[in-house]
């Protein structure tokens, strides 16, 4: 299985990314989205009944790909503790559900979350480029990226520039998403952010889904879960068709990181869903495939306990975050 | 005049303020007291029940936070709402039950009269149960009344009307919220009342009412770990005494009242019914040294 994407793109899309005209001509001759029937092909996988020992896997599985996140402004160290602590172990009843995958915290929060997971395989994960909005400077971009890893993160969570991306800016968007790449080195895994609720089209989320793919994305990530609307499945199922068909292009594989908005096990299964039909086995691991999220782990594990005891849970059971 | 088609009223779920088919799709076939069919009622499935209990919770903080007087006007306007579609109640009874047009209305006025004696009930509940404890101390020793929960009620299997509402009103009047399961022999009444309950500033949630076989609900009910309380008037001995054993794995309230199914709801209810439901805080406040100051506390 190929692993991570290089800084400088290797593949036979190298020339694509010579100039602002080529990259453009490129973007702009991907295929257009088919918007009914990509709406339409997200719902009715979201049909499949996932029953008895499908479901237990699936909840267990989706546990493991939780970016357990707390991006508020009144985040305190404790708070990060706290979530660590339950990153680790997220049912302290029932020593057999997984860890999540990582945590989700501001740069200056790293430290606080590398001491809580420390000794366990939860990775540290860090919004960095002025996250939410992306607007600042590069070279405060550089720094928030810098802290961040120098701190300890293990993931780098990048906003591109929306307004950059919209106003048809593609070079600049690309040189930005490469930059960081670079300041990411190789300790950091990059996922590029693209606020799909701001750009508008389907098609613009093809396009910014390739735009970050040939720039070295580890992943790509639907939204920061700031804005109105947020991860969708028709957003996802198109992101994990551009890099499916990234990988068959290429070679390279990519992940993707649906975030916002999802809060039920129901929902999570749905995109499991979306994930093997469309991408494939090969994506069903939490090294290609992540859940931003914080309310959805506390509806996995009461499922989970549901479906161990037989009886329905409550939100007594689990811990308030 | 030529023949009208006849307009046949599909009876829905009331849960979370809505009106939901069963989310199973199934219904069941619901007659008179002479086995003449009347209607289709939703047959509901353990995950309505699940959906019931979610709607409920999220009732329950802005119900039992809502102020005691506050909750008596909107139990006095369910009466209001009630007694402006009283014919259609006093039809629906008289099919349930098998009554004369005027003992099905001497029913539904009593289930009217119900609502309005609760309505008054709920700013003086707690001083009734609660109050000033005379403690050996230099303490203000204050008991108050509050709210169990998510109470879930099997309502009464032969007062469709009365009874109904003679053990849903008790349980919101104090401020838990209830997820009923309706008669199942005659589920009609209560699936109405949740259009009643719909238009009279209730809020979504406070009460969900399911139509179906009352062991198929009421077990996942008993065992659910997010309801707090039990009410089993509408199940027969084996059934409530399962129903006993599941409950007390997260030490639900269980009210088990006898007899069942003779009982006389036109009789005066009393207050059980809602102390039944309701838990006893109390608070310590120091009021200083006893005869330091004089005081005569």
């Amino acid at each position: 299985m190929p692993t991570t994407a290089s800084a400088a793109p290797a593949h036979g899309l190298a020339d694509v990314t010579a100039s602002d005209s080529t990259l453009r001509r490129f973007l702009h001759g991907l295929p257009g989205v088919d918007a009914v029937g990509l709406e339409a092909r997200a719902a009715s996988l979201g049909t499949r009944s996932i029953k008895t020992t499908a479901k237990a896997y699936a909840l267990d599985l989706a546990i493991s790909m939780v970016d357990l996140t707390t991006l508020e402004g009144a985040d305190t160290p404790g708070k990060v503790r706290a979530l660590g602590a339950k990153a680790v172990r997220p049912d302290p009843t029932d020593r057999t559900a997984p860890a999540t995958a990582a945590v989700c915290v501001y740069p200056d929060m790293v430290p606080a979350a590398k001491e809580a997971v420390a000794g366990s395989d939860v990775k540290v994960a860090s919004v960095a480029t002025a996250f939410p909005a992306g607007r600042a400077s590069m070279a405060v971009k550089l720094a928030d990226v810098r802290e961040a890893v120098t701190a300890g993160a293990d993931e780098v969570d990048m906003v591109i520039d929306r307004g950059a991306f919209l106003a048809g800016n593609y070079l600049k968007v690309y040189d930005e998403i490469v930059a960081v790449r670079e300041a990411c080195g190789t300790s950091a895994r990059l996922k590029v952010i693209f606020e799909t609720g701001e750009l508008s089209t389907y098609d613009n989320i093809r396009r910014a889904s390739w735009l970050g793919m040939l720039a070295g994305a580890d992943f790509i990530k639907t939204s920061t879960g700031k804005v109105a609307v947020n991860a969708t499945p028709a957003n996802t199922l198109l992101m994990l068709e551009a890099v499916r068909d990234f990988r068959a292009q290429t070679g390279v594989q990519v992940g993707v990181k649906p975030a916002g908005g999802i809060r039920t096990a129901k929902d999570a299964i749905k995109f499991l869903v979306l994930v093997n039909e469309t991408a494939g086995e090969d994506w069903l691991d939490n090294h290609w495939f992540r859940f931003g999220a914080s309310s959805l782990l506390n509806d996995l594990l009461m499922q989970r306990q549901k479906l161990a005891s037989g009886r329905y849970s409550g939100p007594d059971y689990v811990t308030v975050d | 005049m030529s023949d009208r088609l006849s307009v046949f009223k599909t009876y829905k779920l009331y849960v979370g303020g809505k009106f939901p088919r069963s989310e199973s799709g199934r219904v069941y076939e619901v007659t008179d007291a002479k086995g003449k069919w009347l209607a289709n009622a939703p047959l509901s499935s353990r995950k309505d029940a699940r959906d019931a209990v979610v709607a409920a919770r999220k009732a329950f903080g802005a119900w039992s936070g809502a102020t005691a007087y506050n909750r008596g006007q909107i139990l006095y306007r369910i009466a209001e709402m009630l007694e402006g579609r009283r014919d259609q109640y006093v039809a629906e009874v008289a099919d349930a039950e098998g009554l004369a047009k005027s003992k099905a209305a001497a029913q539904v006025d009593a289930a009217i009269d119900r609502w309005v004696w609760y309505a008054g009930w709920t700013d003086k509940i707690a001083q009734v149960v609660g109050g000033g404890n005379p403690v050996a101390g230099p303490f203000f020793n204050l008991s108050s009344p509050e709210p169990t929960g998510v109470v879930a009620v099997l309502a009464p299997r032969e007062s469709s009307l009365l009874g109904l509402v003679s053990v849903v009103a008790p349980v919101i009047a104090t401020g838990n919220t209830a997820v009923v399961v309706a008669s199942e022999k005659s589920p009609l009444p209560a699936l109405s009342l949740g259009e009643v309950l719909a238009t009279s500033d209730l809020p979504g949630g406070v009460v969900n009412v399911l139509s179906g076989r009352t062991a198929e609900i009421a077990t996942p009910l008993a065992a659910h770990q997010d309801v707090n309380a039990i009410d089993l008037t509408g199940a027969d001995e084996t059934l409530a005494k399962e129903l006993e054993i599941a409950a007390a794995d997260n030490l639900k309230r269980v009210l088990r009242p006898q007899p069942v199914d003779d009982a006389d709801w036109s009789a005066a209810p009393g207050i059980d019914r809602m102390t039944a439901f309701l838990e006893t805080k109390t608070v310590w406040h120091p009021t200083g040294a006893l005869g330091a100051s004089g005081s005569s506390y």
